[in-house]
């Protein structure tokens, strides 16, 4: 079985802050990560792997350090990686990543691409269904469940929805989306660190890959930036302190009945 | 390439460091230099530039085939013969944004055995709904509701089109805009229209640290998903008439390549959902353990209210995630919300900001949330929470 996992190096959006006097984001310091849903996906393909024998293969479209994704991913267990880099790809939106994407993908052999359910830098979502789109393959997103049958012909996932889940039923090849709870991904051991690095890794750039200049980052990209900025934040009003509860209460309660709340 | 700097142009104003969000520009001696894997292209900084010395390259845009795209169209999901909420709420914003363009409203129904629900859209707000009805449709499933979509949108040419951020939109929108080629803005919390006529698409990134404004200049429609709960549905007008259009929009049963086996509602019994009701009582980490729950609980049954929670509290298993509140859980915009024992972190924020009432309960008087809060009491919500029940259960007996 042959498993094409897309994988993005992202900030610690955690650790992201705003710096109170600029209003700007401060990055400095903040450690970048392997998207925590692209782990869910990686694990899920290694597992795949365990099972049907095959290869997994990891690719990134990113700067030059986003091989530390690719690194750890190969780590974990994954048997090769694609990084396509360059200057060229950089504002990239969701329409011109999974077109990248796609342009690489359809040249090599696949069942399964599994992404991530989202990106926790942007949170869109969105390059997972594009990609399935662009590659001519049904998608089944927010999986947290997966079986593939023992003929290998068909997969069975459970797909979140806003009620439940869903359990559905497709031929492969299939692209899945994975979400928390598909399951635990593993921590790269110390071996699996050492033989991470003599794995294959292919860097690839625009002219490698053959893409017209004009589908791909910001030229390619069909949505712009106009402006970014701090959450508005809407300000307090009564703020009690020091003073005992049952007072506190009753001032509460004839603050809401007289706003009509309660 | 993306960025162009003009090095002798530039007169070293370091206006362009100021207002960049992404540290990407750097003082180099009198002049600026950028460091273009920080950069995002997101143009602030063209913006502020005094003497044009950064120039970003964009696609040109072709202003005579754009103005061929007219209207503003929303996908109205439906659930179990039942209109989803968002569907309202968006039909309510879409006539806000034609009314502006001086365009019609027009709302997509798909579906089987929907038609119904097409007068509801009206006096909502719409001046069209086109409605698609087939077997094939009764289920949601990408493959045919995409070509539904696409199918409606190529011929129609529709300036503006809106979907609902829930699971299926998430699933549907990004699929048509692939087909169609087209920008698509994903969980906006937020849209206007511009003076150029422009679609604006607000939203948060970065866990909610910032807002972005994402505009489509170059290809119609202008394509958004859009959060649930942020904008609220007017009042019917059942006086409303419109047109209502059938389309036969043929569906190969072999084109449809996922089959639904079964489906699981997980509903947690007695549970009121966090987007629906007038009052949330949430509460965070503060609560300590799972069996104070049913403080809150007590307070959410005398205001008929239901119960939500911070992310931990979900994480933690003690809430199911249903009613996790917040940038990664649901979105409300109720009455009144409670926060008790909960710092009122960004991402806590972006999912409940916009409630018409907030009042925060926290024994830390630095705590974030005091700074939304319309009524903040510093103190142990373990002593406040039952006094606030026994004064409403003595207002109560009074009325
Ligand atoms: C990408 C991302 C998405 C996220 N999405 C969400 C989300 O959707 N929703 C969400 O809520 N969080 C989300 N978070 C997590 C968020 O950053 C915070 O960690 C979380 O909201 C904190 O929850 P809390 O306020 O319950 O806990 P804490 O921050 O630990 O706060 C507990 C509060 O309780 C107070 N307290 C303790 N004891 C008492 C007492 N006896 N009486 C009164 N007060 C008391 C304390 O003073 C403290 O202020 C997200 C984070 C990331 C990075
Ligand atoms: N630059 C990228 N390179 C490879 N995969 C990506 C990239 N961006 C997004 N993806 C994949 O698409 C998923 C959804 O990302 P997003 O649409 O950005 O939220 C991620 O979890 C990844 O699996």
């Amino acid at each position: 079985m042959k498993i094409i996992v897309p994988i993005k190096q992202v900030p610690e959006v955690a650790e992201v802050k705003i710096n109170p006097e600029t209003g700007t984001l401060i990055r400095d310091g903040v450690p970048s990560i392997l998207n925590p849903f692209d782990e869910y996906a990686v694990e899920a393909a290694i597992q795949l792997k365990e099972k049907f024998g095959g290869e997994v293969t990891v690719i990134t479209m990113g700067p030059p350090q986003a091989k530390d994704a690719l690194l750890k991913a190969l780590a974990m267990g994954a048997d090769r990686a694609v990084h396509l880099t360059d200057r060229a790809f950089a504002g990239a939106d969701t329409w011109a990543t999974a077109y990248t994407l796609a342009v690489q993908i359809k040249k090599m052999e696949f069942d399964m691409v599994i992404c991530g359910k989202q990106a926790i830098d942007g949170d869109t979502a969105q390059v997972g269904p594009e990609l399935a789109e662009l590659l001519g393959v049904p998608q089944i997103c927010y999986v947290r469940h997966l079986e593939v049958s023992e003929d290998q012909k068909f997969v069975i996932a459970h797909r979140e929805t806003d009620d439940g889940y869903e359990v559905i039923k497709a031929k492969l090849p299939v692209l899945l989306t994975a979400t928390k709870g598909l399951n635990e991904p593993r921590l790269p051991n110390i071996m699996g660190i050492m033989k991470a690095k003599k794995k294959p890794m292919d860097v690839i750039d625009a002219a490698t890959l053959g893409v017209p200049e004009d589908e791909i980052g910001l030229k390619g990209s069909p949505t712009t930036v106009r402006k970014v900025y701090p959450p508005p934040r809407r300000s307090g009003g009564i703020k009690i302190e020091d003073m005992d509860p049952k007072e506190a209460a009753k001032k509460l309660v004839e603050f809401l009945a007289s706003k009509g709340a309660i | 390439m993306g960025l162009l700097y003009d090095r002798e142009t530039c007169t070293g104003c370091m206006l362009c460091i100021k207002v960049c969000n992404f540290g990407a520009i750097e003082k180099d001696g009198d002049k600026v230099k950028f460091d273009i894997d920080k950069c995002v292209l997101c143009g602030s900084c063209e913006e502020v530039c005094p003497v044009d010395a950064i120039k970003i390259e964009r696609r040109t845009v072709d202003e005579e085939a754009l103005a061929e795209y007219k209207d503003v169209w929303v996908f109205c999901e439906t659930h179990e013969g039942r209109l989803r909420n968002v569907a309202l709420e968006l039909v309510t914003k879409a006539r806000e944004l034609a009314d502006k363009l001086g365009e019609r409203v027009v709302a997509v129904l798909i579906g089987h055995e929907i038609e119904g629900l097409a007068e509801c859209l009206i006096h909502q707000g719409a001046d069209k709904v086109l409605v698609v009805d087939d077997k094939i449709y009764a289920d949601y499933s990408t493959d045919a509701y995409t070509i539904a979509m696409a199918s409606l949108i190529a011929p129609r040419k529709p300036a503006i089109v809106l979907f609902g951020a829930t699971n299926n939109g998430r699933e549907l929108a990004p699929r048509v805009a692939a087909r169609l080629k087209l920008g698509l803005t994903a969980d906006c919390t937020g849209l206007e229209i511009d003076e150029n006529r422009q679609l604006v698409q607000i939203r948060p990134a970065f866990g909610g640290n910032i807002m972005a404004e994402i505009l489509c200049p170059y290809t119609r429609p202008q394509m958004a998903t859009v959060r649930p709960n942020v904008f609220k549905p007017s009042e019917p007008d059942t006086s409303r008439t419109g047109e209502i259009e059938k389309v036969e929009i043929k569906v190969n049963p072999l084109q449809v390549r996922t089959r639904i086996l079964d489906r699981v509602v997980e509903v947690t019994e007695g549970m009121k959902s966090v987007e629906e009701a007038d009052i949330i009582v949430s509460c965070g980490r503060g609560i300590k353990d799972p069996s104070n729950l049913n403080l809150p609980q007590a307070l959410a049954d005398l205001l008929d209210a239901a119960v939500g929670g911070s992310r931990p509290i979900v994480d933690a298993g003690w809430l199911p995630p249903t009613q996790q509140v917040g940038q990664s859980g649901r979105t409300v915009s109720p009455k009144l919300y409670f926060a008790l024992g909960i710092s009122g972190a960004i991402q806590h924020i972006a999912g409940m900001s916009s409630s018409d009432i907030i009042v925060a309960i926290n024994k830390d008087p630095e705590a974030p949330i005091f700074e939304i809060a319309d009524f903040g009491i510093v103190g142990d919500l373990f002593e406040v929470v039952p006094a606030i029940i026994e004064e409403i259960k003595q207002l109560k007996e009074k009325r």
